[in-house]
Order: C-alpha cells, then sequence, then structure tokens
C-alpha cells in the first residue's frame, strides 16, 4: 500500500515536473569535473621569435592541433580533427598562421596563430596516395606572394598562404614516380623533387616556383634498388638505404649532375645484424641509423665519406636540428641513463662540444623518451639557452628549461581504453586533534557563511567565498569511503599502457603505473591493453585486503596473438602479478563466482574457444566444479556471419593436460546468409546490472512480467551493401535486421526487419529492453528503435489470493531450456542526431527510473529520460495511461537543452560513456571518455532520498533553536500569567 | 474551580428553598391564592411517579433512537465530501477518506458511551445500538470503497507482485564478438 502510493506520489510529481533535468550556472563543477587533453604529440613548432606570449603549436596521435602556453603548458585553443583526419604535417606560416596538412595530405588548413580560428582551407586533389610533405619556405616571395608547398597524393601544389588559392600544380604520380624529398633551398630560387621510379632510377627535378614548369630533370639509374628510407642531410646530398637495406647509399646532386657512393653499413658499425632504418631527424650534415639495438650518428664530409660519429645503446631520442645563427646549428639529444634524463644540446658540426648538458631526475612511470623538440632563446648574457619539449613513453608531455621539469601534461589520458572503479578504503581512527580542531573553525566558518549567504546577507567576497569553498570542498575528495559513496576510484586504462587512478571527486590522479607487462619486451613485441575488470573486491571477510584490478592485453594485432594478465593493487597502483605471454585472449567472460579471498573468476576464451579458468587456483577449480555444467560461452564471428554456442566438455588434453583449461563442445549456431546479412552490432545486458523487480505495472493495476535474462544477446545485420557510409546504398538495396537470441540454446527470441535502414547501428540493452539507432534511409532520418521483450508464460500469475499465500513459481530458478514464451513490442520514432556513443544509467538497487546517455556528434552527452521510448505509447492516452506516467506518442524524441549532461562543455573526441551506480539509490556517476574526460554525477529521478547539496542546516539548526526558545518564553509566560490570575 | 473549593470547604451559614415541593396544603401556613387549584396533588402518588417514568423512558427511547440515526447525516456528508474530492490521490481527498475511516471506528469504539445518557431497565437499547453500528459500519464501507477507488487496497496481483525480483537463472553464459 505504501509503496503504491509513493509511487503514485512520484508518479504525479514527476508529471507536473515536466521532466526538466537541469543545473544552475552556480552548480557547475560542484559535482562535475572536465579535463582536457590533446593526447600524444606527433610534430611541435616553436613561436617564440616575437615579444608576447611564447607558445608552442602541437599536433598530435589524435588528430588534435592545439597551442600550448609554454610558461604553464595550458591550452591557448585546440581543434580536434575528425577520427579519419589524421594531422600529417604542421608549420607556422608568415608568423601569424598555423598551417596543417592533414586527412593524406587531401586538405590543407591555415588557422590564425592567436586564437586558432580557420583562416582557409584548401582541398588539394591527387591521383594516388604517396608521401605527404609540406613546405613552408621562410623568407621567398613569388610576385609578392608568400608560397606554401604542399606534396601529396602525387601532386606538389604552390598555395597562396594568404588565402589558400591553388596557384599551380604538378603531377608527378602520371610518370609514376614516388617522390620521396621535395625541398627548397633557403639561398635557391627553385624547388627540388627527388623521387624514384620502380626503386631503380633516381629522379631529380628542378622547378620554377612561380609558375610550376620543369626546370632541370636528371636521371640516373640505380642497379641495386632502393627501398623508401631517405633523408636529406644538406641541400645536395641524399642518403638512402639500398633494396637490401644493407648498404648505404649517399647521392649528390649538385649542378644538374648525379652521384653516388655506396656504403656498406658493416663497415661502418661493426657488430650489428637485423634491420637498419634511417631515422627522420633533420640534422644537417649528419644522419641517424636505427638498429635493434641502438642508434647511429653518422656524418657525410666533404669529400662525400661517411664516418661514424657515435653508437648510442641506450634508449635515445633525437630533434631536428634548429639554427643559432647563420653559420650556427644545433640539435638536441636525449638519453636515458640510470632513471635519468640526460639532455644535449650539440652544434651539428661539432660532436664533442656541448651547448647544454642537463641531467633531470625523472619518474620512473613515465617510462622510455621518444621525442624531443628544442627550441632557442638569447639569455641577458647573449649565450643561447634551450628549452627540451619531451615526449615520453607513456604519452606525458614536458618541457625541461635550465634543468627543471617546468610542466609537464598527463597526454595520457587523452587515448582511455577502459575504466573500472574500486571503492575507497573506509574511514580509520587516528585522525590527529590539531586538525579535526581546524576543520572544526573551518566547518563553523563556512557555515556562517553559507547561511549569511541563505539570508541574504552576503556581500558579493562573501558569495564568491561561499562559490570557492563549495567548489573546492575537502568533503568531495578525501580519500576515504563515503556514506553515499559518491568518492570512487577510476581506474583507467590508456593506449600507453599506463594505468591512471582519478578520483572521483576532483579528477585528480591518485596514483598512475605504466604496467611492465604492457611496454615491449623480448617475449611479447606489440603489446596492447584490452580491457581492465574489477578482479577482487574485499568486502566483510576479506576487509583487509586492497582491492585488485586486472588488466587483459594482447601481444600482437591479431586475435590468436599470445595473451597478457596483469594485476594491480588499486590503492597502491603496484603492480602485483602479471603473466606474459599465455594463450590467446579473444573473450573474458567474469564468473559470478568468488572465491574465500574475494578474487572474482573469469574464464578466458582463446582463440580455439577454450575456456581457461583464472585465478589458478585448487580453490577456484572446486568452486567452479559443480557449475561448469550450467557455464556457456558464445562467439560472434562478424566476418563470417556466424554465432556459434559452445559449453564444456571436460578439461583440456591437447599437448599437456590442464585441469584449469575447459574443451569447448558445440552446441549450436546461428548463420546468417552472407550475400544479405552482415553482422553491425550486438549488444547486451551489463553484468553487474541490478534490476528490482520483474513485473511491470501498467494502467488499471495491471501487471506484466517482463523477461528478464542475462543471456540474451541483440544483434543487428545489415545488407552488405548497407554497411559502408549512408548514401552508399538506395533504400531498395539496404535492409537492417535485429535479432534477440538466446545464448544458451540459440533460440532465435525476436527477429525485426526494417526495410530501408541501414548501419550505423549504436544498441543498448538494459533489463527486458534495447534501443537501438540506425538510419532510415527513406525519411532520411536517424531512428531509434526500443523493443521490450516480455514473459508471456508468467502472464497468468493474476490472482491475488495465490499471490498473498505465496504460492506461485515467480521467483523459482528458470532455465532457458524451458523454451519461455515471449512477446516483443516496439516503437521506433525520429532522433535528431548521429551517435557516438550510447548508454544507460546504472544505480544501486535498480529502483530509480532510467535515462539513456547519448554521447552526440556535438561531442555532448544528452540524457533522456527512458519513458519516451516506451513500445506503450500512444497518441492519446486514456487517463489511466497518463496517470501510470505513458507520454503521449510524438513521430520524434525530444531534446531538452537543460537536459545535456555535460552542460556548456564538450568531451572532445567522445569515445565511450561509463556508468557506476553510487551508494545512494537516486544517484548513479557517469564518466565520459574522449579526448578530453568529463564526470558527473546523476540523479535520473531527482535526489529522492537525500537533501541536496544546497539545504541549509545551519538555517534548520537555527529555526529549531528559535523555535525550542520560544516555547521556554512562552511557557514561562504563561506560568506568570496563571499565578497573576491566581492572585487575583 | 479551584478557587472556589476554598469557600465551599467553609460550609454554608444560610440558604433560601424557593421551590415549594409540597403537596400538602395543611403543611403550609399560607393558604392557597383564590382559584388555584392542586390538581396533581391530587392523584395518587405512585401513579404519578410511574407516569413520568414513562415520560421519561418514552424520551429516552425517542433519544436513542435520534442517536442512533444521527451517524447517517454524517454519511451523507461524507458522501458528498467523496464525491467532491475526486478519485485521484491527493492530500485532499487522502485526508477526506482516512477521516471518513476514522469516524465510523472511533464511533464504534465509542458506542456504550454514546448511548450511556439513555440506559434504562425500561429502554430497550439493543435496537438503537445495532442500528448506530449498521449506519457506522456503513460510513466504514464507505471509507474502504474509497480507498480502493483510490487505488490503495492491494486487491489486485500488481500489488503483490510489484517488488518481486527477478527470477535466478540456471545458466550462466558469455562471449561476443572477439576483444580488440
Amino acid at each position: 500500500m505504501a509503496i503504491r502510493t509513493s509511487v503514485l506520489f512520484v508518479l504525479l510529481f514527476l508529471s507536473s515536473a515536466n521532466l526538466a533535468f537541469s543545473l544552475y550556472e552556480d552548480q557547475v563543477g560542484l559535482m562535475d569535473w572536465h579535463q582536457k587533453y590533446i593526447g600524444k604529440v606527433k610534430q611541435a613548432v616553436f613561436h617564440t621569435q616575437k615579444a608576447g606570449r611564447k607558445r608552442v603549436v602541437v599536433s598530435t596521435e589524435q588528430n588534435v592541433i592545439a597551442s600550448l602556453d609554454l610558461r604553464h603548458g595550458d591550452i591557448y585553443w585546440r581543434h580536434v580533427l575528425g577520427a579519419d583526419d589524421a594531422i600529417d604535417a604542421i608549420d607556422i606560416a608568415l608568423g601569424k598562421y598555423v598551417i596543417t596538412l592533414s586527412s593524406g595530405g587531401s586538405i590543407l588548413r591555415a588557422w590564425n596563430l592567436p586564437d586558432g580560428q580557420l583562416v582557409w582551407e584548401s582541398v588539394l586533389k591527387g591521383s594516388n596516395p604517396s608521401k605527404t610533405m609540406l613546405i613552408v619556405p621562410m623568407s621567398f616571395r613569388v610576385d609578392k606572394e608568400n608560397l606554401i608547398f604542399a606534396f601529396a597524393e602525387g601532386c606538389l601544389h604552390a598555395v597562396s598562404s594568404i588565402d589558400g588559392e591553388i596557384i599551380w600544380r604538378k603531377d608527378f604520380a602520371a610518370e609514376s614516380l614516388e617522390v620521396q624529398q621535395v625541398f627548397q633551398a633557403p639561398g635557391e630560387a627553385t624547388v627540388r623533387v627527388l623521387g624514384y621510379l620502380e626503386s631503380s632510377q633516381f629522379h631529380t627535378y628542378e622547378i620554377n616556383p612561380r609558375k610550376g614548369d620543369e626546370m632541370k630533370h636528371v636521371i640516373v639509374d640505380f642497379p641495386g634498388g632502393l627501398s623508401g628510407d631517405t633523408v636529406l642531410v644538406s641541400d645536395d646530398v641524399l642518403v638512402a638505404l639500398d633494396a637490401t637495406r644493407l648498404v648505404l647509399l649517399t647521392i649528390f646532386f649538385q649542378d644538374g649532375e648525379i652521384n653516388f657512393q655506396k656504403t656498406q653499413i658493416s663497415s661502418l658499425v661493426d657488430d650489428f645484424h637485423g634491420l637498419v632504418e634511417i631515422l627522420p631527424s633533420k640534422l644537417a650534415d649528419m644522419f641517424a641509423l636505427k638498429t635493434n639495438e641502438f642508434l647511429v650518428l653518422a656524418r657525410v664530409t666533404d669529400g662525400g665519406k661517411v664516418e661514424l660519429v657515435e653508437k648510442i645503446k641506450e634508449a635515445a631520442a633525437l630533434s631536428d636540428a634548429i639554427s643559432l645563427s647563420d653559420s650556427q646549428q644545433a640539435f638536441a639529444l636525449v638519453r636515458h641513463e640510470n632513471e635519468k634524463l640526460r639532455i644535449f644540446a650539440k652544434p651539428v658540426h661539432d660532436w664533442n662540444m656541448d651547448l647544454l648538458k642537463e641531467t633531470i631526475k625523472i619518474d620512473n612511470h613515465r617510462g622510455l623518451v621518444q621525442k624531443v623538440f628544442i627550441n632557442n632563446y638569447l639569455r641577458t648574457d647573449r649565450s643561447h639557452g634551450f628549452r627540451a619539449l619531451i615526449v615520453m613513453e607513456d604519452h606525458s608531455l614536458l618541457l625541461i628549461q635550465q634543468g627543471e621539469i617546468v610542466w609537464c601534461r598527463e597526454d595520457g589520458l587523452a587515448s582511455v581504453i577502459d575504466v573500472t572503479t574500486s571503492e575507497l578504503p573506509v574511514e580509520k581512527d587516528g585522525v590527529s586533534v590539531s586538525k579535526v580542531e581546524q576543520n572544526l573553525f573551518e566547518w563553523l566558518k563556512g557555515h556562517i557563511l553559507k547561511l549569511k549567504g541563505t539570508l541574504m546577507l552576503a556581500s558579493p567576497e562573501d558569495v564568491a567565498a561561499i562559490q570557492k569553498m563549495r567548489l573546492k570542498s575537502s568533503e568531495k575528495s578525501k580519500m576515504t569511503r563515503d556514506h553515499n559513496g559518491f568518492r570512487k576510484l577510476l581506474i583507467v586504462l590508456t593506449g600507453s599502457g599506463k594505468v591512471f587512478a582519478l578520483h572521483t571527486g576532483d579528477g585528480r590522479i591518485v596514483w598512475s603505473l605504466l604496467v611492465q607487462s604492457l611496454r615491449k619486451s623480448e617475449n611479447c613485441d606489440y603489446p596492447t591493453g584490452l580491457r581492465i575488470y574489477p578482479w577482487q573486491v574485499p568486502h566483510h571477510h576479506a576487509m583487509d585486503e586492497n582491492p585488485s584490478v586486472l588488466i587483459v592485453g594482447r601481444c600482437g594485432p591479431s586475435d590468436d596473438a599470445p595473451g597478457l594478465l596483469s594485476f594491480i593493487d588499486a590503492y597502491t597502483g603496484e603492480e602485483l602479478n602479471s603473466l606474459v605471454p599465455i594463450h590467446s585472449i579473444v573473450q573474458v567472460i567474469p564468473l559470478p563466482l568468488t572465491d574465500s579471498t574475494e578474487q572474482r573468476l573469469h574464464l578466458l576464451v582463446d582463440a580455439n574457444q577454450r575456456a581457461h579458468l583464472y585465478p589458478r587456483s585448487p580453490e577456484a577449480l572446486s568452486i567452479l566444479r559443480p557449475e561448469i555444467s550450467n557455464i556457456y560461452w558464445y562467439s560472434v564471428e562478424a566476418d563470417n556471419g556466424i554465432i556459434r554456442g559452445h559449453a564444456s566438455k571436460g578439461s583440456c588434453s591437447h599437448d599437456a593436460e590442464d585441469e584449469y583449461c575447459f574443451e569447448p563442445k558445440h552446441l549450436w549456431s546461428v548463420v546468417l546468409p552472407a550475400e544479405s546479412e552482415k553482422i553491425v552490432a550486438t549488444g547486451t545486458r551489463k553484468i553487474n546490472e541490478v534490476v528490482h523487480t520483474q513485473a511491470k505495472l501498467i494502467a488499471d493495476q495491471d501487471v506484466m512480467y517482463k523477461y528478464v535474462s542475462r543471456n540474451l544477446l541483440f544483434l543487428a545485420t545489415t545488407a552488405p551493401k548497407g554497411s559502408g557510409e549512408i548514401g552508399s546504398a538506395t533504400p531498395e538495396e539496404s535492409l537492417l535486421v535485429v535479432y534477440l537470441i538466446d545464448t544458451i540454446t540459440g533460440r532465435i527470441l525476436h527477429r525485426m526487419t526494417h526495410q530501408g535502414s541501414q548501419a550505423p547501428v549504436h544498441a543498448v540493452f538494459s533489463e527486458n529492453w534495447v534501443v537501438y539507432h540506425y538510419f532510415n534511409l527513406r525519411a532520411h532520418r536517424y531512428e531509434m528503435t526500443v523493443v521490450e521483450i516480455y514473459d508471456q508464460s508468467r502472464a497468468d500469475n493474476k490472482d491475488v489470493l495465490k499471490l498473498v499465500v505465496g504460492k506461485h513459481n515467480l521467483t523459482s530458478p528458470v532455465s532457458l531450456y524451458s523454451r519461455p514464451e515471449v512477446i516483443a513490442k516496439s516503437q521506433s520514432y525520429f532522433f535528431t542526431h548521429s551517435l557516438k556513443a550510447i548508454t544507460v544509467t546504472s544505480t544501486a538497487k535498480g529502483i530509480t527510473s532510467k535515462q539513456l546517455l547519448i554521447g552526440t556528434i556535438g561531442d555532448q552527452v544528452l540524457a533522456l529520460d527512458k519513458r519516451y521510448l516506451d513500445p506503450r505509447r500512444t497518441v492519446n492516452p486514456t487517463q489511466a495511461e497518463k496517470e501510470e506516467g505513458i507520454i503521449p506518442l510524438t513521430d520524434s524524441l525530444p531534446i531538452i537543452p537543460q537536459s545535456y549532461v555535460t552542460h556548456a562543455l564538450k568531451v572532445e573526441g567522445l569515445r565511450g560513456i561509463v556508468t557506476v551506480p553510487a551508494k545512494l539509490e537516486s544517484t548513479t556517476l557517469v564518466f565520459t571518455y574522449g579526448v578530453d574526460l568529463f564526470f558527473t554525477r546523476l540523479a535520473p529521478s531527482r535526489t529522492y532520498d537525500s537533501l541536496t547539496e544546497d539545504f541549509s542546516y545551519a538555517l534548520l539548526l537555527i529555526t529549531i533553536a528559535a523555535l525550542i526558545v520560544a516555547i521556554f518564553v512562552t511557557w514561562i509566560w504563561s506560568e506568570r500569567k496563571d499565578l497573576q490570575e491566581k492572585w487575583r | 474551580m479551584e478557587k472556589g473549593k476554598g469557600v465551599m470547604g467553609m460550609g454554608r451559614r444560610w440558604a433560601v428553598e424557593f421551590t415549594d415541593n409540597s403537596i400538602a396544603p395543611a403543611s403550609r401556613d399560607i393558604p392557597d391564592p383564590l382559584g388555584f387549584s392542586r390538581a396533581s396533588p391530587d392523584q395518587d402518588d405512585s401513579a404519578v411517579a410511574r407516569q413520568k417514568k414513562d415520560a421519561e423512558a418514552n424520551w429516552k427511547a425517542q433519544k436513542a433512537w435520534e442517536v442512533a440515526q444521527a451517524p447517517f447525516k454524517n454519511l451523507m456528508m461524507m458522501g458528498f465530501m467523496m464525491w467532491m474530492s475526486g478519485s485521484t490521490v491527493h492530500l485532499f481527498s487522502i485526508g477526506i477518506t482516512f477521516s471518513a475511516l476514522w469516524q465510523p471506528l472511533s464511533a464504534l469504539q465509542g458506542v456504550g458511551k454514546v448511548f450511556e445518557p439513555y440506559k434504562d431497565n425500561k429502554v430497550e437499547l439493543l435496537g438503537p445500538k445495532l442500528l448506530y453500528i449498521a449506519l457506522n459500519l456503513g460510513g466504514l464501507a464507505l471509507g474502504v470503497w474509497k480507498l480502493n477507488t483510490l487505488g490503495l487496497l492491494p486487491t489486485h496481483a500488481s500489488d503483490w507482485v510489484s517488488s518481486l525480483p527477478p527470477a535466478q537463472e540456471v545458466e550462466y553464459s558469455g562471449g561476443g564478438i572477439p576483444l580488440h
């Protein structure tokens, strides 16, 4: 009765509140945080010549172009180009434009340097892909115009730097020339193009920069053949490798003549084996070779000879040479020496001289140095000072100047792969007295300020102080567990192999670890992290132990590459254990079983569909043995269009008896017709999702039973033609089919066809419903469809008497072999946005109503109430249905501006949204990652179970105190009056 | 009252009795005024007393029936109020419904007290009491009916299954597209 009343009250409240979910301006930053990143830097150009703001313009592997403040490392401006718009080269032209060449050289853009506005954009058309090069001559004018030369897709383009107009273009692809280098020597008036023809002829062209016509063309044959690596040593010397990669060719092309010299690499370096690469660093008269074991610096002498300068055994990085004066050029070399970074700046002509020699102690968790960029400045005593921008293995970016790290950016966080959470430690006794006193004083001061604010007595300074206090409340960033479960650790696995633990309160990094097993090693060539799972979540009897997480990775890109596992302590950030390499890993199945130390049992499925049990302990095995007959696994082969189901047949015995491994027994397969259907998306329920009830109350006190099963797979297929980009297929050719498949028996519970619709499909599965998003070609709009599944076989359970006495089988365990009878209801709506990600809020007990969290194409997160996606919506709902909360049907889903979770912010390059339930039932934590990170707290049905943070406890206390005083005063008065009455 | 007590405690010093209950003229010093006849004292003493008692009993029975019928008015009033309050759950309708439930209940508890003043050996109180109880039960029924129309009675299957957890599944499965 009470439940019912409250439900009705909530519904009434909701219908009157009009679902507005929004926050006030002064609430921004109270429970959310936003962090901006740029990613791993690929190229950097300094801009420090003039007075004013000193900055560095960088391009990154996450396709970001950004201008950073050299003093603090803050972002002045930043642009995130699309995922398929990779930046090939950047440079600064005329001291005020940033020129970028992107998308394989097909797009040339100029950005205004101070504010990052796009000045112009040119599309460079070519015929076939080739190397891309961008040349921005420093002081070279043609008819009073500064030209930019861009080589892309086999064509050389001369582009005006003022407006991006293409002045001329010359096609080299037609002659099937593989262009290796394009350059323009500072003193010369011609542009030179060097290239190979069929790897055996060397061509040089001299091009007139005014009109683009050929001035000189010289051809020389190379019988030995050439490989792709070249580096320009000076204006007339090119160093290349021959086809065998064992001989170094030094090519001189002075005055229209081409000479070359061969040098055996073995004569240069005695103990080398393996492959050699030429590093692309432009060092002027020198070049660098890289072998498996070391880095070789060599010089081309005036006589054309190649001589060894230095052999560097340890990890090192080289910068390009920069010119200090007309005659002097210098470059930077960074070497690792026992956890220390040694930075040298050397003039190019004299190896033994050091312009700069600095040693910096560096955090071990940053790994090896990967790239270095240098820039010089004039000190007050006219000597040269240097600043070095260093990119480390964990993708962090450091600026080093005068032997100190000026700033560092943790840009590894721009490439988050997977996220899990961990509880913080429980608060313990032993807090020092002085701290408490200080806290008490602060608490009091804070509350008095707050009270002033509530009573409208606060001055503007007080208001500012209140806002600051709210934002920097020490309460939210404490390192202990809180009552509401808002404070947690977000454990984040990044693309660099570094794991970060972020505090949910303020987003700071609690610890970070460059996982040793995710680094390149002898038995693991190209390790990549795949997923992160909670491994040990101690509660009740294992409370003293720290929780730990499991990282699953793979040594190589293919599915059958050996796998790797790493176990990390979630509090200290230490690697507890690692297993490298092990069998291949294609799937990880966390089981609903834990051992005595609260370690969760996991089944790791390898490429042969064998399941391996972890942890490998006899105890785990004894726990799993009785359950194994009820454990199934399935594989979705998207390329072949086959879904197979497996169960355990017994222990593996392929090479050695392994009792922790289970041989698969093939049970069923669903084969989709390859000519008409191609798998584009799948969806399953989250493993840890909690469902409160199996019944859904509908109008007129009727009840429907949800079909709640964990073993359901949503599968979407399209016609092969319709799996490409939107518009690549006609509505007639295109077809979208969705399936709901029971993964135990392989039975297809529901199948539905959408004519004239196509991929991309994004789906989210929760409780008994699936919502998916696709493109409708006929309507030229995106659509969202909801499918809800109800259990018909339970529908007869309507006898109240039986239910009262508990004579029903609604809660007895069910088997999917009992072939449940289900019905599916569905409805479709138009939706304006295209999606990047979709997920659903999850709460601790599953009572709170749900919201869909939609990562829009504009990199924002939109919260859409699930009630808008209800197949029982009708155009004219009856009174009872309205009371139930059914919204009248409309053809499209509303987008309410206030329901953007990210309010005014953007999560650039959004890739995923993760929701984690808080302890408080009404609240869920939302973490969104992309190039940026964003975290907030959501209450889909508002915080019905707690007071808001704005609630003034001080006011409440004062009111109570005032009332108590009033009671006493009136009591005394009445006593006195009574006495007087008596005396009368 | 307390103030009066002190005065009372001292006792009365004198009193005048204005009423004259005496029947016999002989006992009086003053003759009756002219034209005044003492009619009733002429009758028989016991007969007079019986008559008086009968009248009182009659009156009591009548009163008892009146009291017994009183809830009917209440019932009508309540019905009207309920009709006015509508069938949606809000503060007003809930208040009325609960008062409609509470009034008959409290009235039923106090049946004995209500009929206390009319208690008499000669008066048959069973009839009025039954009517009173029946009317109050009617009021209670009205309240319950109202409660039901508001949907606050667990008379539907939905009231009993709304918080049933989903059934456990015997099987457990996992898998999907290979991790990448």
